[in-house]
C-alpha cells in the first residue's frame, strides 16, 4: 500500500515534468506540422542555462530567465530557419530540426564538457515535505507540481481567455482559414513556437537538477517525449495530458512490479509455456523491462487508434 | 643556376628529414592505446580512469619508463558500446599500438576480448595485447578467456567471496540491486552461491536488476526496499547508477546498511555524504588510508602523490599501478613491444602492489591474484574522501591465498608460446 502511494506521488510529478515538455512539443506539431527533433534539446539548454544563472544569480531568477531566454532561442530558429524551409515541405522542416539536434548537443559538450555539471536543488527547497510510511518527499517536488500546475493554468488561461489564444486554437485546426480571414498567421506560428521552447526551457530548469545535467540528458528524454505526443493524439492538450501521466504511471510502477507478464496472463487463465520466445520474453518480470512499456504503448496505439487518445488529427 | 638550387634543395631537404628523422626516434615513446566512455552517461568514469592510469604512469615513467623509453596513452572513445570500442580496436591498430588498455563495462570487454582475438588471427604480423584493467566477469577469465587478454584486477568471484567473508554477523536479511548485464547478474550469482555456502543464516529478501546506466531517478526503489525490511542493500551498482541510487536513498531517508561494490569510486563518496556515514561499506582493493594504517610510508607517498594532483577524488585501483609496474617490467623482459612477447613475459609475472602486498599474473587464465579488502564509510580518518569529512577505513580482508579459485579456463594458445 506504501509503494502504491509514493509510486503514484513520483509517478504523478515525473508525469508533469513529461507534460511540461511535450505540451511544447503538441502544440508547434499540431499548428505547424513540424515535429521539432530539437524540441529535446531545448529542454537541455534550459537546464545548463539555469545552472550557470543560478550560479551567477541565484536559482529563482533563473525559473524566469532560462524560459525567456529559450524561447528567444525558439523565435531565433523560426524566423531564420523554420520560415525559409517551410515552402520546402514538412520533410525539409523535420530534417532541419534534426539537425539542429546535434549542432545543440554537440554545442553543449563544446561549451560545458563531457561531464554532469553539478546542478543542485537549492538549499531553501532542500528538505523533506512530508514522511510517508518512513520515506520522505522532498520539498522539491511538490514546487515541481506547483510549477506545472501553474504552467497548465497559465496555458489554459491564454487560450481560451486571450485573443491570441482564440486565434491559436484555431489554427491549431484550420490554419488556412485563419490566415484568409486575414490574421497574421506566421506571427502566430512564430509565438508558438518561442511559446513552446520557453516550456521546455521551464521544464529544463526544473529538470535538470531533479535529473542529472549532462549532455546526453536529452537523448534521454528525448523519445519518451515522442511516445507522449503520439499516445496523447495530435492537436489536443488534453491529450497530451492524460498521455504523460499515464506515461509517467508507467515507467514509476513498472519497477515495483515485480511478477511477469505471464504471470499476469496467467491470472487470467493463459498459460504460456516458456519452452519457446515467446514464453521466455513474457516471463521476464515487468520491472527489468519498465523502459521498454511506453514504447511498447505507443506501438499499440499507433496499430489500433493512430490518432492517439484524444486526438483530432489522424497522425 | 638552376642545377645548384636544385642541389642546395636536396641537401638541405634530406639533412632536415635525417635531423627530424633522429629527434623522432630519440623522443620516440611506447604508445599504449585507452579505449573507455569519455561521453555518455559513463564519461565521469572514463575521465577518472585516465586520470588514475595517467598518474600511475607517470610513476613508472619516472623510474625511467621500459628500454629507456617513455610509456604515453593515446585515448578512444567507447561510448561504453561494444560496437563503438570495436571501431576504436581498428583505430587503434591503424596507429601501430599494440598493447591496447581498457575495461570499462564488461559487456564492452567481452566484446573486445573475441575482438582482439579475431583481429590478432587475422593479422599475425601485427598482433595486440589487451589488458584489462576494471571489467570484472568471472566469464572474461572463464568460458571467454584468451590467450591475449590479461585482467589486471580480482575478478567478481574474488571480490564477492570477500564481501560474504566480510559480512557481519548480526546480518540476516539483504536486499540485492545489480546492474542487468553481464557484470551484474555474475555478482548476483555468485552472491547467492556464497551466501547459500558459508552464510546459510542470511535470508535474501528481494532481488532487483536495473538496466546499465538508464535510470536518472531511483526514488521508485527506495519504498520497494524499505517495504522488504532488509538490513542491508546488496549493490554492486558503479558510476552514475550508485550515485543516484544513494541521491535518492538520501533524500527518500533510506535508514538501512549498504554493502557495496564501488562506493569508493570517483563520485560515491559525495552521493553518499552524511547518509553514507557509519553506513557503507566498500569492497575494494585498496583506500587511500591503507598507508597509514599499516605504517607504510611509501604507500602514504603515494597517496600523497596522487592528491598533490589535485584530483577531486580517490585513488582506489591501486592494481592501476601494478598494471603499469608489471608492463614496464614485461616490456623490459621481451625487449620490445611484440605483442606475443609481452604477452609471454606477462604469464606468471609477480610483482608487489602499492602496498608492499605480492600479485601474481596467473598464467593458467591471465587472472591477476591479489588479496582484497572490505572497508567501512566512517570518521575521523586522515584521508578524507572528495571532501565530504568521511574517509575509508579497513574492516576485514582476504589475502591472496585465500581468494586463489581453481582456474577454469581452457585457453588456445598461438604457436610460438
Amino acid at each position: 500500500m506504501e509503494i502504491i502511494l509514493i509510486s503514484l506521488l513520483n509517478g504523478f510529478v515525473y508525469g508533469m515534468l513529461l507534460f511540461m515538455l511535450a505540451s511544447g512539443l503538441t502544440l508547434i506539431f499540431s499548428m505547424m506540422g513540424v515535429l521539432n527533433f530539437a524540441h529535446a534539446g531545448i529542454y537541455m539548454i534550459g537546464a545548463y542555462v539555469a545552472f550557470e544563472i543560478s550560479r551567477l544569480v541565484g536559482y529563482f531568477p533563473a525559473l524566469f530567465i532560462a524560459p525567456l531566454v529559450c524561447a528567444a532561442i525558439g523565435a531565433a530558429i523560426e524566423v531564420w530557419g523554420l520560415r525559409r524551409t517551410h515552402h520546402n515541405g514538412h520533410i525539409a522542416e523535420l530534417l532541419f530540426t534534426f539537425g539542429l539536434f546535434f549542432i545543440i548537443e554537440r554545442g553543449v559538450q563544446m561549451i560545458w564538457g563531457m561531464l554532469p555539471v553539478p546542478y543542485r536543488v537549492p538549499a531553501v527547497l532542500d528538505f523533506p515535505l512530508f514522511t510517508l510510511y518512513g520515506i520522505n518527499f522532498p520539498a522539491y517536488r511538490g514546487f515541481m507540481l506547483l510549477v506545472a500546475a501553474g504552467m497548465l493554468l497559465g496555458i489554459w488561461l491564454m487560450l481560451t481567455r486571450t485573443r491570441i489564444g482564440l486565434i491559436i486554437q484555431a489554427s491549431l485546426t484550420h490554419p488556412n482559414m485563419v490566415s484568409a480571414l486575414g490574421h497574421n498567421v506566421p506571427r502566430v506560428f512564430t509565438i508558438v513556437f518561442a511559446g513552446g521552447c520557453g516550456l521546455a526551457g521551464l521544464a529544463g530548469v526544473i529538470g535538470g537538477n531533479y535529473q542529472v545535467t549532462e549532455p546526453s540528458m536529452a537523448a534521454a528524454l528525448g523519445p519518451i517525449v515522442f511516445v507522449v505526443v503520439v499516445f496523447g493524439g495530435l492537436g489536443s492538450l488534453g491529450g497530451c495530458f492524460v498521455a504523460s501521466i499515464i506515461v509517467g504511471m508507467v515507467q514509476t510502477f513498472a519497477v515495483v512490479v515485480d511478477v511477469s507478464l505471464s504471470d499476469m496472463l496467467g491470472g487470467i487463465g493463459t498459460w504460456i509455456g516458456t519452452k519457446n520466445l515467446l514464453g521466455e520474453i513474457l516471463s521476464v518480470p515487468v520491472a527489468r523491462i519498465g523502459p521498454l512499456l511506453p514504447y511498447l504503448m505507443m506501438v499499440l496505439m499507433l496499430l489500433f487508434r493512430p490518432r492517439g487518445l484524444l486526438g483530432t488529427r489522424d497522425t | 643556376m638552376p642545377w645548384l638550387v636544385r642541389r642546395l634543395a636536396t641537401v638541405v631537404l634530406s639533412l632536415g628529414l635525417i635531423m627530424g628523422g633522429t629527434a623522432a626516434i630519440a623522443q620516440e615513446t611506447i604508445k599504449v592505446a585507452f579505449i573507455a566512455p569519455f561521453s555518455g552517461a559513463f564519461a565521469a568514469n572514463g575521465d577518472a580512469w585516465l586520470k588514475m592510469l595517467t598518474y600511475a604512469m607517470n610513476n613508472v615513467n619516472a623510474r625511467g619508463g621500459a628500454l629507456g623509453r617513455k610509456f604515453e596513452l593515446v585515448t578512444f572513445d567507447d561510448k561504453i558500446q561494444p560496437a563503438e570500442a570495436l571501431i576504436a580496436l581498428k583505430a587503434a591498430t591503424d596507429q601501430n599500438i599494440s598493447i591496447i588498455m581498457g575495461g570499462i563495462g564488461s559487456n564492452v570487454a567481452a566484446a573486445m576480448v573475441e575482438g582482439v582475438s579475431k583481429y590478432n588471427q587475422r593479422n599475425p604480423r601485427n598482433r595486440v595485447v589487451y589488458l584489462n584493467v576494471s571489467a570484472l566477469s568471472n566469464e572474461l577469465t572463464e568460458e571467454k578467456c584468451d590467450f591475449w587478454h590479461f585482467r589486471f584486477s580480482a575478478n567478481v568471484r574474488m571480490r564477492v567471496a570477500t564481501m560474504v567473508k566480510g559480512l557481519p554477523a548480526d546480518v540476516k536479511s539483504v536486499y540485492l540491486m545489480n546492474q542487468d548485464y553481464l557484470y551484474g547478474q555474475g555478482v548476483a550469482a555468485d552472491t547467492k552461491r556464497f551466501l547459500g555456502e558459508w552464510r546459510p543464516d542470511v535470508k535474501i529478501v528481494g532481488e532487483e536488476f536495473i538496466p546499465l546506466g538508464k535510470i536518472k531517478d531511483f526514488s521508485s526503489y527506495v519504498p520497494k526496499i524499505k517495504a522488504s525490511d532488509a538490513q542491508a542493500l546488496l549493490t554492486s551498482n558503479w558510476g552514475p547508477d550508485f550515485n543516484l541510487l544513494m541521491k535518492a536513498g538520501n533524500e527518500g531517508g533510506l535508514d538501512i546498511k549498504y554493502y557495496t561494490f564501488s562506493a569508493h569510486l570517483n563520485g560515491g563518496p559525495r552521493a553518499m555524504g552524511d547518509g553514507g556515514g557509519n553506513r557503507a561499506l566498500a569492497v575494494l582493493e585498496g583506500h587511500d588510508n591503507m598507508g597509514e594504517e599499516t605504517g607504510n610510508q611509501a604507500a602514504d607517498n603515494w597517496v600523497k602523490g596522487w592528491r598533490a594532483t589535485g584530483a577531486e577524488f580517490d585513488f582506489p585501483w591501486v592494481n592501476f599501478q601494478t598494471t603499469w609496474d608489471m608492463l614496464a617490467a614485461a616490456v623490459t623482459k621481451a625487449g620490445g613491444t611484440d605483442a606475443l612477447k609481452v604477452a609471454l613475459a606477462l604469464e606468471g609475472i609477480e610483482a608487489n602492489d602499492v602496498y608492499g602486498k605480492k600479485n601474481v599474473m596467473r598464467k593458467e587464465d591471465h587472472q591477476l591474484l591479489q588479496p582484497f579488502y572490505t572497508a567501512v564509510f566512517t570518521k575521523p580518518v586522515k584521508y578524507d574522501s572528495e571532501k565530504t569529512g568521511w574517509g575509508w577505513k579497513t574492516q576485514s580482508g582476504a589475502s591472496l591465498p585465500d581468494l586463489t579459485f581453481p582456474p577454469n579456463c581452457n585457453m588456445k594458445r598461438p604457436s610460438g608460446s
